[in-house]
């Protein structure tokens, strides 16, 4: 076996893997605030990086500009999707809001194909591009900076909620909505807040997955594999969603190269069917989930 | 009529659009004043003080009826969190601490309570409440999840009087507690009103702690106010002995086979 090789795979299977558990702890985020399964994750990402595409290549903005209005343009989007359509349902029977979920995902690519056509394009690339080399393990740059930006950003989002005094009412909405309201704590806005974010940080990952491997309207897809690791997390678990996303991640790119393309999925939904026959509420999850 | 921090009149409650378990209940707070509400499992306090903090939509329930005034303004009108930043603090039943929050993060959580108020901000209100608790302070930085039952009903507590409240609802403090917890929790919460001013509604299951600690009592039945008058007068009358504090009917053993004692009992009930 060629170590250096089993090495440069695992760099970038965790390469992929930083990318599931930064758009995965957008998914927790929302969960933990509000309850909500939301399957429209990946179609928020998608978006987001469209948004990108639309600043930088159709108006022809500067790079870091089309950035900074990609992600305030996703925090909105967010913001908006909570505030108009998750929070008329808030307090309904969870697996109705789950299914609008996955309308608002559909109605989410038929608009950015309205605006932008289904076909494929690439993004401009704005990473370096100087090779990146570990030891004497090789790293693609662009999989080597996605991955870097989004170590940053996760630890930026966790120092925030663990110390931002917003984080602290964050955590205490999750911990017990109730309690919350008696504390003064605006609960409605700490779920504009959550949803918010958590836009900022699909929207973020999107960029990133984009400027890896281009942008499409399917791109969504990417949120079911999310779907998977934030599962084998635990629904509620940052942590989990983080170790799972790595875990993830290297395993699909174990699978893709020493078993072949096709095996990615299968290796990854075999190990979504382990944990929740072992462990249905994940690895780091609360054990009393709601049922859906 | 100025001086009522509270003033609940004629309210219904029902819950699912079905269930009616307020039916016309009127009670007051004086100003700086202590009012226990006492009355049996089901007879709906924890129901009247959810509809005063309006937490009743979080349970699918609804005020159908009446008016309630905090300060002289109709409650409905504001939202819980508003009601709060108001003054006015509600100590749910069961603590409902954060429990994955430490101590500290508890009360950063609660000084949300004083948010676009001049008086109180700052760390003086952690002092404050350091002060009433030096428990807490030891451990301020521990998990509350990991907390003794009494330590959590003082984080509760304190979390309450960060927010420097006019009017405070205390729903069954002494739940689960030790007599000896009890009795501690029940001084503290005597001095937070002498020295702090804070208004206060009491609901109780300990009708003998809460009536000694009150300035006026009131006893509930299914829904509505069946008596109410000074501790000294609802510890005089014979059904609130019986029923409430266990030591009337001259003390010799009652039993439900006894139908005068069956009658009165349902006269409390219907």
């Amino acid at each position: 076996m060629d170590w250096l090789f089993f090495f440069e795979i695992t760099l970038a299977g965790l390469g992929t893997g930083g990318l599931y558990a930064l758009t995965a702890i957008a998914f927790v985020l929302i969960y933990k605030a509000t309850r909500v399964i939301n399957l429209a994750i990946g179609e928020m990402l998608m978006v987001g990086a469209y948004l990108f595409f639309g600043a930088a290549v159709g108006w022809a903005l500067p790079w870091w500009l089309a950035i900074i209005l990609a992600l305030l343009g996703g925090g909105a989007l967010g913001m908006v999707l909570e505030r108009g359509v998750i929070r008329p349902l808030l307090g309904e029977n969870p697996i109705s809001v789950f299914m609008v979920t996955i309308g608002l995902g559909s109605i989410l690519i038929g608009m950015v194909e309205l605006i932008w056509t289904a076909n494929p394009r690439s993004l401009p690339n704005f990473f370096p591009t100087d090779p990146i080399f570990i030891g004497e393990a090789f790293l693609a740059p662009k999989t080597f900076w996605s991955f870097v930006v989004a170590a940053v950003v996760i630890a930026v989002f966790l120092l925030l909620f663990r110390f931002w005094r917003g984080g602290v009412a964050l955590r205490a909405t999750a911990s017990d909505q109730g309690a919350a309201y008696s504390m003064g704590i605006n609960v409605p806005a700490v779920y504009s807040l959550a949803w918010g974010l958590a836009g900022v940080i699909a929207a973020g990952a999107g960029i990133l997955l984009g400027s890896i491997g281009g942008i499409s309207s399917d791109m969504g897809l990417f949120g079911l594999t999310v779907l998977v690791v934030v599962i084998v997390g635990g629904l509620d678990s940052v942590l989990g969603a983080l170790l799972a996303g790595l875990l993830i991640g290297w395993m699909e790119s174990m699978a893709g190269v020493y078993l072949g393309g096709e095996y990615e999925h299968l290796v990854t939904f075999i190990l979504l069917m382990v944990v929740l026959l072992f462990r249905p509420w994940g690895l780091f999850g609360t054990r009393e989930i709601e049922r859906l | 009529m100025t001086d009522n921090v509270l003033e609940i009149s004629n309210i219904e409650v029902v819950y699912n659009h079905t269930v009616q378990v307020l039916r016309g209940l009127s009670l007051t707070v004086p100003r700086s004043r202590i009012v226990a509400l006492l009355g049996s499992n089901g007879a709906g306090k924890s129901t009247t003080l959810k509809a005063t903090s309006n937490l009743l939509s979080l349970e699918n329930g609804a005020l159908s009826a009446g008016r309630i005034s905090f300060n002289g303004e109709d409650t409905a009108r504001q939202t819980p969190h508003g009601l709060v930043r108001n003054g006015l603090c509600h100590v749910m039943e069961g603590r409902r601490v954060f429990e994955d929050l430490t101590v500290e993060e508890n009360l950063t959580a609660a000084s949300y309570a004083v948010t676009g108020r001049s008086d109180g901000g700052g760390n003086g209100g952690y002092d404050l409440v350091y002060e009433y608790f030096p428990r807490l302070h030891e451990r301020r930085r521990a998990q509350a999840g990991y907390l003794s039952g009494g330590e959590q009903q003082m984080l509760a507590i304190g979390r309450a009087l960060l927010g420097r409240p006019k009017l405070m609802l205390l729903d069954e403090p002494s739940l689960g507690l030790s007599p000896v917890l009890v009795e501690d929790i029940f001084t503290i919460i005597a001095r937070i009103n002498r020295e702090q001013q804070v208004a206060m509604l009491l609901v109780e299951q300990n009708a003998n702690v809460a009536l000694a600690l009150a300035d006026y009592g009131y006893i509930m039945e299914s829904g509505r106010v069946v008596i109410d008058g000074t501790p000294e007068r609802l510890m005089a009358d014979d059904d609130v002995r019986e029923f409430y504090l266990g030591t009337g009917g001259g003390g010799e053993a009652r039993s439900y086979r006894d139908v005068k004692h069956y009658k009165r009992r349902k006269r409390w009930l219907s």
